[in-house]
């Protein structure tokens, strides 16, 4: 069974029509990559996922529970299970490092406060951070953020993971550690949909690909499926030369 | 000829805005009672708002208490001086600053201080997704950002506003014996004698509805800001305007409110 099946997805902002149809779904274990322009609306598909946004219509199905017509309160034990990693890594800027990777824990464990510094040491050796642990985030790099935003998203050990362009605006050291990363989190089985432009990493980490164009799914399936279709933008994208 | 008027459109235009506002701050409102009556309830964060809206706030209200003060004595001193009625000017600024000035000025000052930071804190927030981290991660922002706020406005304000009679009435009480030659015994007996708590509960009491002023449109500007940076500054200057004409608006009609509620007493 899908983990994740988003099944006639539609959603428009005010007149203006975003999607029109939109149908994919992803297995356990599983990673896709969500191809599509900028503005194409894969940022709006992802945060359907976690209800930070609602469709016009359709469902979204988290291991068969459509959680559209969920509230916030119903919201919560899907965003346990669901890990979002911002584009930008939105961390806590008035807080440190540290207080950053312990809110989710704070809010959702009953875990004492030694249990919960020894596991923000553990995730942040796994991510080569240890050093930035008492540091603000505005005193970080722009790809150091991103690092620590993807720690803060999985420390809770989620299910599912969407990446929102984790390696967009990265210099190629940190884009490798990203994409180590993703790799890491794979390999123990997590699922994960990747929105990326950078083409290399998408080829490296993802099963399978869907491409959003003109505001619906155009093409879906495995790179080897792929390679037989004759659309253009597929085309250019398997040669890695376009987004 | 001239274009034809759409007046329809004019009006939906006009008033689309104001009407937003107002049902946002309404849906704002209610959720932000509903999660007060949930657990879990975020006691350090209250405390740090506490800090920043009272404590930080303290020399701008000290500031402006005094020299109200200070001020409307010289002005009362001077205008019935004329007419002997300089032995009234202890009751009258005592009693202006206790039902007005106190609760008003210090309303205000507060509306331009916290208002503008919350807004713009809040608002950058939003932009750099923190608030949508803060859902993502299963928690919400009303209990992190909104309930934290209100209740540390609902709290420090009534003080603020008790620190300030004081301090007015002693910058009252410096004019009255520098500049008018009254005695400055005489000036506090007289503050004393005269000024009843009618007067301080009907400037107390207003202190809380200035609270919800302040703090549910600068949360609600800066929660609706959408479209990067540009709409932070937009959503401060909107939140500070808000707050300072619900206060003086408000004011008036608090004020009648509070008189016929006296009358009954
Ligand atoms: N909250 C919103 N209000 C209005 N328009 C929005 C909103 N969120 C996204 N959009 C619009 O939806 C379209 C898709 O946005 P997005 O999903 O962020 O694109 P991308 O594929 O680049 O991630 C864009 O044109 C954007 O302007
Ligand atoms: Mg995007």
């Amino acid at each position: 069974m899908a983990l994740i099946e988003v099944v006639n997805f539609e959603k428009s902002f005010g007149e203006k029509v975003i999607h029109r149809d939109v149908s994919f779904y992803v297995k356990k274990g599983e990673c896709l990559g969500l191809v599509g322009g900028s503005g194409a609306g894969k940022s709006v598909i992802l945060r359907s996922l976690i209800g930070l946004e609602k469709p016009d219509s359709g469902q979204i199905l988290i291991n068969g529970v459509d959680i559209v017509p969920f509230n916030e309160q119903q919201l919560v034990p899907i965003r346990k299970q669901v890990a979002y990693a911002f584009q930008g890594g939105a961390l806590f800027d008035s807080m440190t490092v540290y207080e950053n990777l312990a809110y989710p824990l704070r809010a959702h464990t009953e875990l004492p406060e030694t249990a919960i510094a020894e596991k923000i040491h553990l995730q942040l050796a796994e991510f080569g951070l240890e050093k930035s642990i008492h540091q603000y985030p505005g005193e970080l790099s722009g790809g150091m953020q991103k690092r620590i935003g993807l720690a803060r998203a999985v420390i809770m050990q989620p299910e599912i993971i969407l990446y929102d362009e984790p390696t967009a605006g990265l210099d190629p050291y940190n884009t490798k550690k990203i994409q180590e990363l993703i790799l890491r989190l794979k390999a123990k089985g997590v699922t994960a949909i990747l929105v990326t432009h950078d083409i290399p990493t998408a080829m490296a980490v993802c099963d399978k690909f869907a491409f959003l164009k003109d505001k619906v799914i155009a093409e879906q399936g495995t790179i080897d499926q792929l390679k037989t279709r004759n659309d253009s933008l597929i085309q250019k994208f398997i040669e890695g030369n376009i987004l | 000829m001239s274009e034809p008027v759409d007046l329809p459109a004019m009006i939906t235009k006009r008033f689309k805005e104001p009407l937003e506002f107002l049902g946002g701050v309404a849906l704002l409102a209610k959720d932000t009672v509903k999660e007060l009556r949930t657990r879990p309830f975020y006691g350090s964060l209250l405390i740090d708002q506490i800090y920043l809206v009272g404590v930080k706030s303290l020399p701008l209200v000290l500031i402006t208490a005094l020299s109200t003060g200070m001020v409307m004595a010289l002005q009362y001193g001077l205008g019935l001086e004329k007419f002997g009625g300089k032995p009234y000017v202890p009751r009258l600024v005592a009693s202006t600053i206790l039902r007005e000035m106190g609760p008003v000025f210090t309303s205000l000052m507060l509306a331009a201080r916290v208002g503008a930071g919350m807004a713009s804190e809040i608002g950058s927030m939003v932009v750099t997704q923190q608030i949508d981290a803060i859902r993502a991660l299963g928690t919400s922002p009303i209990k992190k950002i909104v309930i934290p706020r209100v209740l540390a406005c609902l709290i420090v304000l009534p003080l603020l506003v008790s620190i300030a009679n004081l301090v007015g009435n002693f910058g009252g009480l410096m004019v009255g014996s520098s500049e008018l030659n009254l005695d400055a015994q005489f000036y506090f007996r007289r503050v004393l004698e005269t000024s009843n708590l009618k007067d301080y509960i009907a400037g107390f009491g207003k202190t809380f509805f200035f609270a919800i002023f302040i703090a549910m449109p600068s949360c609600y500007f800066g929660l609706t800001v959408k479209n990067g940076t540009k709409e932070v500054g937009i959503a401060t200057t909107k939140a500070v305007v808000t707050a300072s004409l619900l206060i003086l608006t408000g004011d008036f009609f608090l004020s009648k409110l509070f008189w016929v509620i006296e009358k009954w007493l």
